[in-house]
């Protein structure tokens, strides 16, 4: 007790100093605070948009249809799996899709779409889809009309009750063949799903596709990515070839590569905050040392151990720290949470393109723990590396200089 | 009976060009209770002696016994506790911790002997009345006058019960009043606990006061005198 008693005192013999060093801290942790919430942010919100836009975060179907997307590796949906989805605690939400390529035609005009067999509500539910309905009305169970995609819809010259023509093959080699009336016109944010998407109901597709009660994806959903993990750790145990389960990292791996690039600039902007902090409280450890130099040896020659010596400058450098990164990340929490409430919006070229990508043009912050911790824990392991000079300082202190000093 | 023993002590400084002998070969004894001064004049080395004798420079070569204990053959980690359980030392700064009270600066070094916090606590209040400044027990050393400071630094010396104290120019930053009240409270300490001090000086007024004075000049005893004072 009696160390950390000389140590505090040591640590407020020259307050600014302290304060100057703990402040350079307290900012360099809102700082990364803020940074790293902003990118945890923004993640979440790709992801979460990504995945509620279209892929779920995991998928069921069979390891065939993953190797080769055709409608003849398709699969039926049994009790078993269905049970499985239904015991794990972390899936909130579920859907079944059947999707293929087919040609569409109008009157005069016919191109390449994609055909999604879907159940209207727990898609809605799922992706929400429903938002996306320009023109029309959205799907009902059992409907015989579909959703076309704008630019679909432009390009084959149709409207709401309109006639489209899908022609395709179906599960097995069958003629897959129908007429279907336009309920609603669907405007998504991207492009290139405006050109080709054509949704209709599970049971209309199945029929249409000459597969019934076939799907070639169950899509399952978590609260957020967060419980991703556990989910699929009890979904990879449980579902058996020819079965199998994906995340949508694994689903979407171009989104992981620009996630972790952009995890990489952040380090690399991390890096340099957390210099800056290593040479504030470097500098002012030296600076204190050299001042104290004197002061050191002499309690050295009155009998204190160098060891112990060691152990007070080393807790003099770790409260400094502490200080420092306790008070930063307290002050972290209220602003954090501001930003996280209070999303910035984007402008200009920017936002455009997050747009098209599907992705709503705000920059989110994220709340998750983790955003705070790892600062706290970055200092304090940076405080320790640097609290290891005055402790090699103690030990190789010559006596006699020290004195003269 | 002799409580140090020096023999042949010799120490050298090599610098770049020139071999320095700051000591050349000192003998003598030092008896329990003796109010001795080393003197002589700047560059004498009797600074070096007294900081070889305190086990704080290694000589090299020649023989600091103290108590029986060849203090130059122990090890770091050793001599550091030596020092703490035998020698007293009082700098010409005094040197005090700062960020200590008077009475904290005494106790510190009896804290780290390991002694019982009630001995601690009756020590230090006797220390520090013995010395006249125990009133001053809970002043930072930054609110105490240079005097002041020096008598806490005899008590936090004397605290520890060591075998004698070493003084280098103690009296070199204090006025005269101040000088003259502490060397009469460190003769007082001297007979009142038979402890022997020992002082490196250039001032009349100890060298006046001691009751054995050794010249030193180029690292050499030029003269031992002992008075009855």
């Amino acid at each position: 007790m009696k160390n950390f008693k000389i140590a505090w005192r040591n640590l407020w013999r020259k307050p600014w100093r302290t304060i100057i060093t703990s402040g350079s801290i307290f900012f360099g942790v809102i700082f990364t605070a803020l940074m790293t919430s902003m990118q945890y942010g923004s993640y979440d919100s790709m992801i979460d948009n990504v995945v509620k836009f279209y892929s779920g975060y995991m998928q069921i179907f069979t390891e065939k249809y993953y190797e080769n997307k055709t409608i003849n590796n398709t699969f039926k949906l049994n009790d078993s799996i269905l049970e499985i989805v239904r015991t794990t605690p972390e899936i909130t939400q579920y859907t079944s899709r059947l999707e293929y390529f087919t040609l569409a035609s109008s009157e005069e005009l016919t191109r390449g779409a994609m055909v999604i067999g879907i159940e209207p509500e727990s898609e809605n539910r799922v992706t929400n889809l429903k938002k996306w309905v320009n023109e029309g009305h959205y799907l009902n169970k059992g409907d015989k009309g579909v959703l076309v995609a704008i630019d679909l819809a432009k390009y084959l010259h149709i409207g709401i009750g309109d006639s489209l023509v899908l022609y395709g093959q179906g599960f097995h080699g069958v003629m897959a063949a129908g007429i279907y009336p336009v309920k609603g016109i669907l405007k998504f944010p991207s492009p290139e799903l405006n050109k080709q998407f054509i949704y209709m109901d599970l049971t209309t597709a199945q029929t249409f596709f000459s597969a019934p009660d076939r799907l070639s994806s169950f899509v399952l959903m978590v609260e957020d990515h967060y419980h991703l993990t556990a989910a699929m750790n009890q979904l990879r145990k449980k579902i058996k070839a020819p079965f199998t389960v994906m995340s949508w990292d694994e689903l979407q791996p171009e989104l992981v590569s620009m996630i972790e690039a952009d995890k990489a600039g952040g380090v690399f902007m991390k890096a340099i905050l957390y210099m800056i902090i290593t040479f504030g409280i470097f500098g002012t450890i030296l600076m204190m040392i050299s001042e104290r130099k004197r002061e050191l040896g002499v309690m050295i020659a009155i009998g204190m151990q160098r060891h112990k010596l060691g152990i007070i400058l080393f807790i003099e450098t770790l409260l400094m720290g502490l200080l420092g990164a306790l008070s930063g990340l307290l002050a972290s929490i209220p602003l954090v949470y501001y930003f996280f409430k209070n999303p910035i919006p984007l402008t200009g070229d920017a936002a455009k393109t997050m747009i098209e990508m599907g992705i709503e043009p705000y920059m989110y912050f994220s709340m998750h723990p983790k955003v705070f911790y790892t600062q706290a824990i970055i200092v304090f392991i940076i405080t320790m590396v640097i609290a290891l000079f005055p402790i090699y300082k103690a030990f190789t202190l010559k006596l006699i200089s020290a004195l003269r000093a | 009976m002799n409580v140090i023993e020096i023999k042949d002590l010799v120490k050298i400084y090599n610098s770049s060009e020139v071999q320095v002998k700051a000591v050349n070969g000192i003998t003598v004894n030092f008896e329990e209770g003796e109010f001795t001064a080393v003197v002589g004049p700047s560059g004498s080395g009797k600074t070096t002696f007294l900081n070889m004798l305190g086990g704080l420079d290694r000589p090299t070569s020649g023989s600091v016994r103290i108590g029986g204990t060849e203090v130059w053959d122990l090890s770091s980690r050793k001599l550091i506790d030596f020092r703490m359980n035998n020698i007293g030392f009082v700098f010409q700064s005094y040197n005090l911790i700062p960020v200590l009270t008077a009475g904290e600066n005494v106790e510190f070094i009896m804290h780290l002997q390991g002694r019982p916090k009630k001995e601690r606590t009756e020590r230090t209040k006797e220390m520090l009345e013995a010395m006249g400044i125990g009133d001053r027990i809970k002043s930072r050393p930054a609110k105490l006058s240079g005097g002041q400071q020096q008598r806490v630094a005899v008590a936090r010396a004397l605290a520890s019960k060591p075998e004698f104290i070493l003084a280098d120019e103690p009296t070199a930053n204090l006025d005269s009043h101040s000088t003259s009240e502490l060397l009469e409270l460190m003769s007082k300490m001297n007979k009142k606990y038979n402890t022997t001090f020992i002082f490196a000086t250039h001032d009349q007024r100890v060298m006046d006061k001691a009751r054995r004075i050794i010249t030193i000049e180029d690292g050499k005893i030029l003269s031992d005198e002992k008075f009855k004072r």
